[in-house]
Order: C-alpha cells, then structure tokens, then sequence
C-alpha cells in the first residue's frame, strides 16, 4: 500500500483525504421517494449480495485459532520481562546497580543484593508485581547492561491480581543458554543494529 | 376413517417434527458457517469434524440449561410463548406438500398431512398466529426491550400480512385453488409455466414480506441483537429460548417451500427429478435468507412500515387489479 499521502493530514485536492460526497436529505415526500426507487433500482442491493458471494468463493479465510496459531508479535512488543544472561560466561547481567528498581515509575520492582565471597555484587532477589507493572519499559531502557529485558510472552493471566515474575522464572536458565537459545534483545532500549557502523571516534588529538 | 389412516397421519406428523427440528438445528449450522464464509472467517470449527456436531453441543446445552423465570414476569403467558412459536410454524406445515406422492410397497403415500382444499390459506393463517409468540412472549417478559420488540412484531407481522395476502391474491386468480397441490400441478407442464414468471410482481412481494414474516436480516428489528438485544427473546434461557429458535428456523424452511411451490413450480409433474428440483428451490430460498444476512443492512421500524404501507401495499393491489382485468379479458375473449 502507498502510505506516503496519509502523512498529509490537510483535506486538499492533492491529499489523499476528501470529503465524502453526502448528498442533501430529501425533503419533499415525491423527493423521497425518488431516492427510494433510485436506491432499490440501482442495482446496489445486488452489488452487496455480490461482494459476499465472491468472498465465499474465494474462500480467502483470515481467521487465526488462536490458543492453536498466534500471530507473530512486533520484536519491539513490551510483555513479561526477561533477565539475560552473559554469552560467553553464562554469569548474570545484572550487576544490581538498582537503576530499573528506581526508574520505575508504579514502583514494582523489588530486589536485594549482597556482596558475595569475590567482593562481588550479587542480585539475590529480583520480583516484579505484574499486578501494578505497567509494561512501560523504562527498565528496560535504563538497564545499563541490557539485562532486563521484554520479552514476548503475553499470556499472563492469572488468578491473582497481585501475580509475581520472580527471579527464577525470568532469568534465562543455563542449559537454554548453551543451547544457543537466548537470544538478544531488540526492543525497547537495546542497541539498534548497525550502531558500530553509525558510533563516531571521539577526536582526542586536536 | 380407517386405522391405516390415522397411523399413517401420525407417522407423517412425527417425521415432519423430527426432520424439521433436525433441518431447524442444521439451519443454524448452516447459518453460522456461511456467514462465516461470506465474512472470512471459518465458523464453527471444533465440535466435531468442521463443527458439525455444534448442533449437537447446542442441543446438550439448550437442553441442560437452567429454565429461568425472572421475577415480575407474567409466568403462564411467558411460558407459553416459545410453544405458541414453535407449535405454530409445525402445524403450518401441515398443509404443503413436501414431496410428490410414491408408492412403496404397493401403498401409495401422500407426503402432506392434510390436502385441505384451503391450504394456502390455512398456512397463512397458521403462520399469521405464529406472531402470538413474540407480542405474548415480549410484552409478558417485563423488560423493556421485550416490550418494544413486541409492539414491533405486532406492527411488523399484521403489516406484511396484508402484503402477502394480496401478493397471494393475484396467482390464486389464475389457479383457481388454495390447494398447494393444485397450484403445484398447474404449474406441472415445465419451467415455462412457472407462475413466478405470470406473475413476477406477486413473486417479488411474496418473497420481500418472507422476509419480514420469518424475521430475517433486513427486516430483523423484530429481534436486533444490536439496538433492542434479543428483543422478545432476553429474558429467555435454555430449551424455552430454544423453542423460539425452532420455530424461527422451522419457519424459514416452510414458507421456502410455500416460495417454491407457488411460485417456481414446486416438485413439477410429480417424478424423483422434480422432487430433487423442489428441494433445490427450498435450498435456494432458505440459502438467501442467509445471504442477505450477511449483505445487506437492516432498516428502521418506520422505513418498514412505510415500504409496506406506502410501496409494497399499492404496488400488490394495483397487481391484483391488472391480474384481474386480465383474466376477465381473456374470459370475455374466449367466449
Ligand atoms: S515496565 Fe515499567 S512499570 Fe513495568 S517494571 Fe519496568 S519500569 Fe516498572
Ligand atoms: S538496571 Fe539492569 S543491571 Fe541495574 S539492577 Fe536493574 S536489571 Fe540489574
């Protein structure tokens, strides 16, 4: 489809936009009923019957069973999040900066490091309540390791409105790590592809 | 009257229930997959192989379900309504002949309950009681939008009354008989002597007021699920609710047999072929029920008054008029 003239919001001659040809409601009853015999005549009425009869033989169906088919989600959907791992070490992203749980902006995020035997950070708990989450994405978008993430499960109904993502249900297991099956984010907050190509050097020497 | 008589009436009077609450239960199957096919979609899909079974959960589901009374409604008058419309459309039946008469095993079988020598008239009539179900149905249900489908059904129903009589009028002229039989056979020498083509105008009304007394899509408000939501039907669950819609589909097949019968020659001169062409006729009207469903738009209460009183009403009189003035020609002519 040529989208480009719908940019052009302005109802003109040019745009793709008019005025749709509404003609004056008759008045008199001899002007009414003219319009009756017009419409009945025209033939309309079978351009309808038509229309449909030619969609049933070309039985073209657009029905999705949904439980059993679904359609393909946009990578940039913003559903229940996900918590990524390292590639190449399998070690969790996150480094428990506390960014995501402080930009969250209906304060769902609730988590608790400790510093662990390697004078290392450690995330020992990380929940969101998806009962107040409002999948804005703004945790996404500030986690400076790209460690949460959206994913694209959407089906989330549950019996309780207070329904918790817990750590371990978020975080990429191992073994679907070193199958190769994580796979890097492309929504909301992640690198857009061909960044290296656009990221210009710093002029150090002037 | 013999006892083979009466037998054989009762076995015919049980297969016409049967057969047509069955044809009723597949109408809506039907319904639901063609629609589905002129609006894209597939329909019932899982019951059974392509939903074919759907009948049959309906059925289980119409058949199990709570019977609610609500309070305030006026419970003798609101039970009785669903029978009034099924009862109704089944006695209608009574009078058309669905098949050519057959011979097995030396008896000859006559496939119509009654040949009464008014049977056109005494369907009609019939039919024309089936508004009882509706007007009682809606106005005992004490919700308001029952009340006003009721006063629609009582407009609506006595309105195209007047159509399809007069429609009717013209063609009994020339046939000289309200036996559907008769009409049947004076139509028996081909596709020529169709009346539908005497009299097309007749056929027309005939076919635009089935619409209106059955109830189908442009002239639905009777029942508009989308301004008065079931209409007569809101207060009404389970196999109660399941009566109206018998009724409702049972009726759809019988006046497409009235339709073909009257109008596009009915079964012919009586062999299996015209049997097969009748029941291709009925299948042709009762699939146009349909499709207009799907195409076409429904009107405004006032606009369907005003087409039958001010269009359809002048426009069948002046046939009957014209017709008239014809056959006293041609009488004078001949003699
Ligand atoms: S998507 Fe928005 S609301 Fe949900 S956890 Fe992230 S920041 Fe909070
Ligand atoms: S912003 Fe990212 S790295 Fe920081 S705590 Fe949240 S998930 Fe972990």
């Amino acid at each position: 489809m040529h989208v480009e003239p719908f940019t052009d919001r302005n109802v003109s001659e040019h745009s793709a936009y008019y005025y749709v040809d509404i003609e004056n409601y008759p008045v008199t009853g001899w002007d009414k009923f003219k319009q009756v015999v017009k419409r009945s005549l025209k033939g309309e009425l079978f351009v309808g019957l038509w229309v449909v009869m030619r969609e049933m033989i070309k039985f073209d169906i657009h029905t999705v069973k949904y439980p059993l088919e679904k359609l393909p989600i946009g990578p940039r959907y913003r559903a229940v999040h996900k918590l990524l791992r390292l590639w190449e070490s399998g070690f969790e992203r996150c480094i428990g900066c506390g960014l995501c749980e402080k930009i969250c902006i209906s304060d769902c995020i609730r988590m608790d490091t400790r510093i662990d035997e390697n004078s290392r950070k450690e995330v020992t708990e990380y929940s969101i309540n998806l009962g107040r989450c409002i999948f804005c994405g703004y945790c996404a978008e500030v986690c400076p390791e790209l460690a949460i993430v959206h994913g694209g499960r959407y089906e989330n109904a549950s019996e309780q409105r207070a329904h918790f993502v817990i750590k371990d249900d978020m975080l990429t297991p191992l073994d679907f790590l070193t199958a190769g099956q994580q796979e890097e984010y492309p929504g909301f907050g992640a690198i857009t592809p061909h960044e290296d190509e656009r990221v210009s050097k710093t002029p150090l020497a002037y | 009257m013999d006892v083979a008589f009466i037998i054989e009436t009762i076995v015919k009077i049980v297969v016409i229930l049967l057969v047509f609450s069955a044809l009723a239960g597949f109408g809506t199957y039907f319904e639901r997959k063609v629609l589905a096919f002129m609006q894209r979609r597939l329909g019932p899909m899982h019951v059974g192989p392509y939903g074919l079974l759907q009948v049959a959960a309906d059925g289980i589901k119409l058949f199990t379900k709570e019977d609610i009374i609500p309070q305030n409604v006026v419970k003798p008058i609101f039970k009785l309504a669903p029978v009034i419309t099924a009862a109704t459309a089944f006695m209608a039946a009574a009078a058309i002949p669905f098949w050519p008469e057959f011979t097995v095993f030396g008896y000859t079988v006559h496939p119509i309950v009654s040949d009464i020598n008014v049977g056109i008239l005494y369907v009609m009539a019939v039919m024309a009681i089936g508004l009882y179900g509706p007007l009682l149905g809606g106005m005992a249900s004490a919700n308001k939008f029952s009340l006003i489908s009721a006063a629609r059904s009582a407009a609506v129903f006595i309105s195209y009354e007047v159509i399809t009589g007069l429609a009717l009028l013209a063609p009994l002229m020339m046939v000289g008989s309200l036996s559907l039989i008769d009409i049947n056979n004076y139509q028996s020498a081909g596709i020529t002597h169709w009346i539908a083509w005497s009299q097309p105008v007749a056929f027309i009304l005939f076919w635009i007021a089935a619409f209106a007394e059955t109830g189908r899509t442009p002239f639905h408000l009777v029942a508009n699920d989308h301004e008065i939501i079931d209409g007569f039907g809101t207060e009404y669950s389970g196999m109660r609710w399941g009566l109206f819609f018998i009724g409702e589909y049972a009726n759809m097949f019988f006046i497409s047999f009235v339709m073909a019968i009257i109008f596009l020659g009915g079964y012919g001169d009586g062999s299996i072929a015209g049997a097969f062409q009748l029941l291709m006729k009925v299948a042709f009207f009762f699939f146009f029920f349909l499709w207009t469903r799907a195409a076409w738009p429904d009107i405004r209460p006032d606009q369907l008054m005003w087409l039958c009183w001010k269009v359809l009403m002048p426009i069948a009189v002046l046939n009957v008029v014209i017709t008239g003035a014809v056959i006293l020609f041609k009488l004078k002519g001949g003699m």
